[in-house]
């Protein structure tokens, strides 16, 4: 019966790999919610460190929201156009645009925003606004909307589609309105996911960005984490997570869907067509 | 619509990101170059990462560190994604839910749960105690810098092993099975040669990661100085731009020579940085 | 029905940016209702040639593609009015079956009443109807290259293109969308140009095949001249199977590797040239009447008939056929004689 013990390690080796990345989840839950953290459950729950912090933090989760939709909206904006021009031209250029736009995600976000103040600190109403913020986001989540949106164009073969769609008479404009944009749709959406998803828990540069009239939440975790009681950073930890944990796993279930999209294929002729393909 | 008829229109449509990113990216990291090199010491600033004993230590430790956690993410995720590739059973789906679910957790957030984990009151000191009477506590050294890191490399390495591993022909196994071959040698001499892309792939993922990686040292505010946390000391501390500025340039080099090697040796994909 | 159109390319070459000459300089006259098959092996030009009257590659400076009268070699595809027809169908899977039929009638901005009607026309006609409004990821391969035609004929094109339409669907269904393409374009008279590298559909379905080679036209004509009287070893060995053997002409016959076989050719003697004759046109007889005697090397049984590969005829090995219910042994003599009428020469000047 080895192959069963041999499961069975393996197995064991997961789940402890997977209480590893839970526990510290499930103690700032609890932290978050027990009266005395040191005492521990015993204490008692309560939701009164969850309400402190919403009367102190409410603003960076405003704020964190406001930042990552915008964020949203320009590389939407940015994005699309460019992903679709990229994979028109493809070659030499295209690659080496691609390399180029990536950089903000492969140079650590220290760097960037460092060049960011060194270059537009000055600027003192650029520097004070949320905006100096968002510019920030913008570069760092870019390249994840362009080469997701360039992933399902390649995926799909756009450039037969738009072929076809040319032999029936169709423009360039019509094109991209009829057939290009309506297909990118599970880009656009994986890619808006990551997009959102990334903007509300970035710090690295937002904390170099930030000034006091511009805290996000992440910049407000680090501040209560440092001056704070235990069980109050906890509680807004658990504020961030009810953000972060949704968009996470929207983020998964689109992917899983995308799978199973590439794995459906067309049936054999019978006559009978097929039923679209029910969840894995 | 022979290509060459849209060139003018494809132009146009990627313009605006032209323009955006050369003037909030390209210009300020030409400026960042700039003023590195143009401080007292000149050009030679650029040396301060092996002059400097305080910053050749830093990059020192965090050299060490990151490529420590990048080969402890590789080994981890290696065993638990094949294991989940290759088994079907209940749960399953939950397990790959959990553990890719803390992908685009914040470096500072998981700072934080290291020092529940491991801090003063946290919970692997109260076991100890239990057990031996002495609290453990290393979340403020250089294990609870190990340990975050590892937490936030795990779900990107084994999502890119996992999805490397699902790619694998069986048929390749199958084959190298009717030959004869025991299991470890299939795993030895099929499973992971054919694994390596994505291990190299996600292998440098983490290290850029790590070396850039600067919340969590941040708030376990540990006396290891990992090189983003000297960077963000001279600058704001120190005030000293310049060497801010070289430092921050020679570690962008560094993460981007790993992550360019990395895609060079194993096709391309993208990974957030924590 | 509008009066179907000439299509004319003279001088059409396609070199590719890195300088890889995909097509040489090719003339084609494709008449007003002719169907013609483009047929030759993957990377011969045929689908560029196709791309080139379609409007979808330009050809090199010099080469021009006119419908009828039209000069349109600087005419996108989008203003060409052409139908065409992918291997990969290329279907919008963001629309419906009938969606996609209706998107070319859409872009000409044709009124309801009159594009609604021609649809469900269209969807009758590929016997797709009770498919219309199904999304396109619910559909088999063979229904989808129906919706493909459906599409391609829906707003009347001058001309209708088709890759390799059959090329992704398995045999049984390939044969049957065969027979129903060959219906279809006779009931149309319409245009069209077909690319395929399959002889048998080249031959079922073609008024005139152009077999093509490494951007080169080898042969323009029907499907019989182009199995009976191949311009060059390339296309008798491309369409079906062809026995090549040295041969010498003389005045009234051929000198086969040494055996002389009665053939009426008015050719001077003396000459060199290659003789071929497919399976078929030998025939198994008794020793006395054999030209040849073979050696069996292999023996397929397929049903019908059985295949011989024989050796010790020449220099390689001939390929005969016999009936099926004999049975054969390899190392078996075969006496074989060859119609004089399956005699083809190439190589000799006429």
């Amino acid at each position: 019966m080895r192959p069963r013990l041999f499961f069975h390690l393996q197995l064991a080796f997961t789940l402890g790999v997977c209480a590893f990345l839970v526990v510290p989840v499930m103690l700032s839950v609890l932290a978050g919610l027990t009266e005395n953290f040191f005492i521990g459950l015993r204490s008692g729950l309560t939701v009164r460190w969850l309400a402190q912090v919403w009367g102190l933090y409410a603003e960076t989760v405003v704020l964190s929201l406001q930042i990552a939709l915008w964020c949203l909206a320009v590389t939407l904006v940015l994005g699309l156009p460019a992903a679709y021009s990229l994979y028109r031209l493809g070659g030499r250029v295209a690659r080496a645009i691609e390399e180029t736009i990536v950089l903000p995600v492969a140079v650590p976000g220290l760097a960037t925003a460092l060049a960011l103040i060194i270059t537009y600190g000055g600027v003192k109403d650029f520097r004070a606004s949320w905006v100096f913020i968002l510019v920030g986001h913008v570069l760092y989540t870019l390249p994840f909307m362009v080469r997701s949106v360039m992933a399902v164009l390649y995926s799909i073969n756009v450039a037969e589609l738009e072929e076809s769609a040319a032999s029936l008479g169709a423009g360039f404009w019509r094109r991209l309105f009829t057939v290009v944009l309506p297909n990118c749709k599970p880009g656009i959406l994986a890619g808006a996911l990551m997009v959102v998803t990334l903007s509300v828990g970035e710090f690295n540069l937002t904390w170099m960005l930030h000034t006091p009239m511009t805290k996000t939440l992440p910049v407000g975790l680090a501040d209560s984490y440092a001056s704070m009681r235990l069980e109050v950073a906890s509680a807004y930890t658990v504020v961030f997570f009810i953000m972060i944990v949704p968009l996470l796993i929207a983020m998964q279930m689109v992917s899983s869907q995308d799978r199973s999209r590439i794995k459906r294929r067309a049936p054999e002729d019978s006559g009978v067509p097929a039923v679209s393909g029910s969840k894995s | 619509m022979d290509q060459r008829d849209d060139y003018p229109r494809l132009f146009v449509l990627v313009l605006p990101l032209g323009i955006a990113f050369a003037a909030f990216f390209l210009v300020p990291m030409a400026q960042l170059a700039v003023v590195g090199a143009t401080g007292e010491a000149g050009l030679s600033a650029y040396l301060s990462i092996i002059n400097t004993p305080r910053h050749f230590e830093s990059m020192v430790a965090t050299l060490v560190l990151s490529a420590a956690v990048t080969v402890a993410a590789l080994a981890i995720s290696t065993v638990a994604g094949l294991f989940l590739v290759r088994n079907r059973f209940p749960g399953r789906e939950t397990l790959i839910a959990v553990l890719t679910l803390p992908l685009a957790f914040p470096g500072v957030v998981i700072g934080f749960m290291m020092i529940l984990l491991a801090g003063r009151q946290g919970l692997i000191g109260d076991i100890t105690k239990a057990l031996t009477g002495e609290k453990l506590v290393f979340a403020y050294s250089m294990g609870g810098l190990f340990l975050g890191y590892l937490y936030f490399s795990i779900p990107r390495v084994i999502l890119t092993l996992m999805a490397a591993a699902e790619k694998l022909d069986p048929a390749l196994e199958e084959a190298a099975r009717s030959l004869g071959a025991p299991a470890w040698r299939v795993v030895l001499d099929v499973v992971l040669p054919a694994l390596s892309p994505g291990l190299i792939a996600s292998g440098g993922i983490c290290f850029a990661t790590s070396m850039g990686a600067f919340g969590t040292a941040f708030t376990l505010a540990t006396n290891i100085d990992v090189l983003p946390m000297t960077i963000y000391t001279e600058f704001t501390l120190n005030a000293n731009i310049v060497s801010a500025a070289t430092l921050s340039i020679v570690l962008g080099l560094v993460t981007w020579v790993a992550l360019f090697a990395a895609r060079t040796f194993a096709g391309s994909s993208v990974a957030a940085s924590g | 029905m509008t009066e179907s159109t000439r299509v004319r390319l003279t001088a059409c070459a396609k070199t590719f940016p890195d300088g890889t000459r995909a097509l040489e300089p090719v003339d084609l006259d494709v008449r007003g209702g002719e169907t013609v098959v483009l047929l030759g092996p993957s990377g011969c030009g045929k689908t560029t040639l196709l791309r080139i009257v379609a409007g979808l590659a330009a050809p090199d400076p010099g080469g021009t593609v006119l419908f009828n009268d039209d000069d349109v070699t600087t005419l996108p595809i989008e203003r060409r009015n052409v139908g065409m027809v992918f291997q990969s169908y290329a279907l919008f899977p963001n629309m419906t079956v009938r969606e996609n039929v209706a998107y070319g009638l859409k872009v000409r901005k044709m009124p309801a009443a009159e594009s609604g009607p021609r649809v469900d026309e269209m969807l009758e006609m590929m016997h797709i109807a009770d498919l219309a409004h199904r999304p396109i990821d619910q559909l088999s391969g063979g229904q989808r290259q129906r919706v493909a035609l459906a599409r391609a004929i829906a707003v009347r094109p001058r001309v209708l293109l088709l890759d390799e339409p059959l090329t992704a669907l398995d045999a049984l269904l390939r044969e049957r969308l065969r027979v129903e393409i060959d219906g279809l374009l006779r009931g149309l008279g319409i245009t069209a140009i077909y690319v395929t590298h399959d002889q048998a559909e080249a031959m079922a379905l073609g008024d005139r095949i152009v077999v093509m080679s490494r951007g080169r036209i080898a042969q323009v004509g029907s499907p019989r001249d182009i199995y009976y009287r191949p311009a060059s070893p390339f296309v008798a060995d491309f369409v079906g199977t062809a026995n090549r053997l040295p041969a010498v002409a003389s005045a009234d016959s051929l000198m086969v590797a040494g055996v002389a076989i009665p053939w009426p050719s008015g050719r001077s003697p003396g000459q060199a040239a290659e003789a071929l004759f497919r399976p078929e046109d030998a025939e198994i007889v008794a020793a006395p009447d054999a030209h040849f005697t073979g050696r069996v090397k292999t023996a397929f049984f397929l049903g019908d008939r059985t295949r011989l590969i024989l050796e010790g005829i020449g220099e390689g090995s001939i390929v005969v056929e016999s009936e099926g219910r004999r049975t054969f042994q390899s190392g078996d003599e075969v006496p074989i004689r060859i119609r004089p009428e399956g005699l083809m020469v190439i190589g000799a000047a006429e």
